[in-house]
């Protein structure tokens, strides 16, 4: 299993992400993690698809993405060139003794606690996926209560916009 | 990996008028995905309701006939239809309506057009539309929806027929508001018959249906994530041409995409260029003559010896418009093991999906094959002619040993494949014949001959019992003036035979011959084959020596057709003729054959097509290898 990671516009339509989803599951592909959102372009979103695949695989991923009617285009982003960000906030447990040692790792990973109470902190973290696993297993022994995390967001290195030259194509 | 480059206009005006009118590239926007099918009249603005506006984009698009049936959610659009110029066909059950539709477009080309009510009525409509998608067949299927208020309250007959239908659908659209309906009708034609074909659901809300609108003609279409691509790389093209010259033992794979995409004309010139022989698939039976000497058979699980043989053998596949389907490779690891592979589609998915392509080519074989001939002629003429007569010398040797046939059953009862061959030789090949599923497609696939394309039509990968009859009423529709053969098995014949009721009162004479072996036919012969003869609920006490519920015979007078009978092999000529002299009603003939006749050849399932057997245990004979 090779990790990929897609970038695909989308017209913004109702079920567009239902038919993306609907043709992973339909095709047995396995999608590791999904982003969808809005972006420059009026009626484009973009999402950032990780996908497990094996081998050739990735070019029947792509190539049946493509035959979406709402697609209008996919770029494969591999991390070197590329940023490539997870986003997570994490309940972990802290009380007056152990406070300072969980803000302590938090620093150490740039991450920011964005809530206290008497017994546990909230922090929010950015980074690679790598990163904030790390960050998860410095916290671990503390007591992680609750965690939630974001689908990965991928942009292109460098001056290039992907939806430039896609939307003037159409 | 962003989409293709823009489709050619002139191609695209080719593909909406369904036949070659070059003059119409003038009148074709020069944005190819502003592509209106149909006449693109000019329409002022005008107030209309939505479902005036549904009836409209229909003629505006150049529909003639559509099959469907109402009800609650589709009634509004039902009551302009009555004063419209577009043939509705009320059918007996949705389900017709939508074979009625693929059999309509397998011979015309155009797309056929299927219309139901919401909930039970939509997925009715289901299995059609999925068989649709497999067998890459243009269809709208335009249904009604709950209210856009209520949709998502369970309301009465509320079905979420698009999401139910997202698999096997090309494209779907839900439309809430009237002002959509021309440009999303517009679309869906568009998205059905361009490209690789297929099926696209239009679900429209009542309120859509019964609100104003206002109506103009030719809408925009705007589907930028839609770029079909068309002409074939000339890199590819110039590789495919090297191979082609290189090859000692090369094949032309041919499929479906041929008969899709008109281009038989172009496939037999590129055939005879370079004397390469020719299988056509399940879905491409005549594509290509059956009796031009370089047509060595179908190839697949019930394929000819020579078919089979020369694609395990081959060291060239020329796949034009196929998709290795796993009824063809077999064991897909020990399919055609020393060929190369040139592999050219209008669908990009299907390049390299099963088999690896050396040479992919991404277009319309349409385009390609000419493009390919062009290139193949330069390579010939700079290299040489290749010389094929080993290949030629053994191939037909194959084709001679190897022959289709049957031996006649111990019971004394009719062979099918004698009444099926008969059919096919005293029709003729201008007639159309439309199988349903199991032995019968099967026999009817290998002993008529096929001489045209359009003239074959079958649920090929969605195998869908009872596509029969509605696909055989909705080709004689199409083609009213051909004779049109449903060629049917007892089983499948009780699943749709209501249409009968349908082609009866809209005067569609089709004539229906059910190969009545009393049984599903092909489920028994892998239970005689590999359940020890155990026959666990294959029995339909419809034939000799049973019961015979239901009587085929009294069937078709109770709905108004002629009813025939035919028991013994002195009569299949007289009764054959007889079904043929009848014009004026469909006719069904109960050919009473027998319940032990199997399909042969058979590449058994879970081996490889070198284990083909000419019957029962029985393997060809491959000393003439080389």
């Amino acid at each position: 299993m090779t990790r990929h990671t897609l970038s695909v516009l989308v017209e913004d339509k109702p079920g567009v992400l239902t038919r993306v989803a609907s043709m992973f599951a339909r095709r047995a592909f396995n999608i590791n993690s999904l982003a969808v959102g809005p972006t420059e372009v009026p009626g484009v979103s973009r999402m950032t698809v990780v996908v497990d695949a094996k081998g050739d695989l990735i070019e029947q991923v792509t190539k049946q993405l493509n035959k979406l009617v709402n697609v209008i285009k996919i770029v494969e982003l591999v991390s070197d060139n590329s940023v490539q960000r997870d986003h997570i906030l994490v309940k972990v447990r802290a009380d007056a003794a152990t406070r300072l040692q969980v803000t302590q790792a938090a620093d150490l990973f740039r991450a920011s606690v964005v809530d206290v109470s008497t017994d546990s902190l909230i922090i929010e973290a950015t980074g690679h996926p790598d990163k904030l696993t790390a960050l998860l297993n410095v916290l671990e022994p503390f007591g992680i209560r609750e965690i939630v995390q974001s689908g990965t967001l991928a942009i292109g290195r460098g001056s290039r916009s992907m939806s430039d030259r896609a939307l003037r194509a159409s | 990996m962003s989409k293709g480059s823009p489709a050619s206009p002139a191609l695209m005006a080719n593909k909406s008028a369904g036949q070659g009118g070059h003059s119409a590239a003038g009148i074709v926007a020069p944005n190819p995905t502003s592509a209106v099918v149909g006449p693109n009249n000019v329409v002022a603005p005008v107030r209309m309701l939505g479902s005036e506006a549904i009836v409209r984009s229909l003629e505006e698009l150049g529909v003639k006939d559509i099959f469907g049936l109402p009800g609650g959610t589709i009634l509004p659009t039902y009551d302009p239809l009555m004063a419209s110029s577009l043939n509705h066909v009320l059918v007996r059950h949705e389900q017709g309506a939508g074979h009625a539709a693929e059999g309509y477009a397998m011979v015309t080309g155009q797309v056929g057009v299927c219309i139901a009510t919401s909930g039970p009525g939509a997925t009715n409509l289901v299995t059609p539309i999925m068989d649709a998608h497999m067998d890459s067949v243009p269809l709208v299927a335009i249904t009604g929806q709950v209210a856009s208020g209520v949709i998502g309250t369970d309301a009465f007959q509320e079905a979420d027929i698009v999401g139910i239908t997202m698999p096997i659908t090309k494209h779907s659209y839900l439309v809430t508001n009237p002002e959509d309906i021309p440009r999303v009708l517009a679309e869906a034609f568009h998205l059905a018959s361009t490209g690789r074909p297929g099926p696209v659901l239009v679900d429209i809300a009542k309120d859509a249906q019964q609100s104003h609108m206002t109506f103009s003609w030719p809408p925009v279409i705007d589907l930028p994530g839609y770029r079909p691509v068309f002409r074939g790389h000339s890199k590819q093209l110039r590789e495919a041409a090297r191979l082609i010259g290189e090859a000692k033992k090369p094949v032309l794979y041919v499929g479906g995409g041929i008969i899709k995409s008109h281009a038989s004309a172009e496939l037999l010139e590129l055939a005879e260029l370079t004397g390469a022989p020719v299988v056509t698939t399940l879905m491409a039976r005549g594509a290509f003559p059956d009796s031009h000497p370089q047509h060595v058979g179908m190839p697949g699980m019930h394929g000819t010896v020579s078919a089979v043989t020369a694609l395990q053998q081959s060291d060239l596949l020329i796949t034009l418009g196929a998709r290795f389907d796993d009824r063809v490779t077999g064991v897909l690891s020990s399919f055609a093991p020393h060929a190369k592979v040139i592999h050219a589609d209008i669908d990009p998915a299907e390049i390299s999906k099963n088999r690896a392509a050396d040479v992919p080519i991404v277009g319309s074989v349409k385009e390609i094959i000419p493009d390919l001939a062009a290139a193949v002629k330069a390579e010939f003429e700079a290299n040489g002619t290749p010389d094929l007569g080993d290949w030629w010398a053994f191939l037909g040797n194959l084709r001679d040993t190897y022959p289709l046939g049957w031996t006649e059953p111990e019971d004394g009862l009719m062979s099918p494949q004698r009444v099926i061959s008969r059919i096919g030789e005293l029709t003729g090949p201008e007639g159309v014949y439309v199988a349903g599923v199991g032995q019968h497609q099967m026999w009817a696939a290998q002993f008529i001959k096929y001489e045209r394309p359009h003239s074959w039509v079958n649920s090929g990968g969605a195998g869908t019992m009872g596509y029969s009859v509605p696909a055989a009423m909705g080709a004689k529709v199409g083609n009213p003036d051909r004779v049109v053969w449903a060629i049917d098995g007892d089983g499948c014949f009780q699943m749709t035979n209501q249409e009968l009721a349908t082609c009866r009162i809209n005067n569609i004479p089709i004539k229906v011959a059910v190969i009545n072996n009393s049984s599903l036919g092909m489920v028994r012969q892998w239970q005689t084959l590999f359940y020890e003869s155990r026959y666990s609920n294959t029995d339909l006490n419809t034939g000799h020596d049973t019961i015979h519920i239901p009587d085929f015979v009294k069937l078709a007078d109770a709905y108004g057709c002629v009813g025939l009978r035919c028991e013994r092999v002195e009569d299949i000529d007289a009764t054959i003729q007889k079904a043929l002299s009848i014009n004026d009603r469909p006719v069904v003939i109960d050919f009473v054959v027998s319940p032990d006749s199997m399909v042969w050849p058979m590449v058994p399932s879970g081996v490889s097509n070198d284990q083909i057997q000419v019957a029962r245990n029985m393997t060809p004979v491959w000393e003439e290898e080389d």
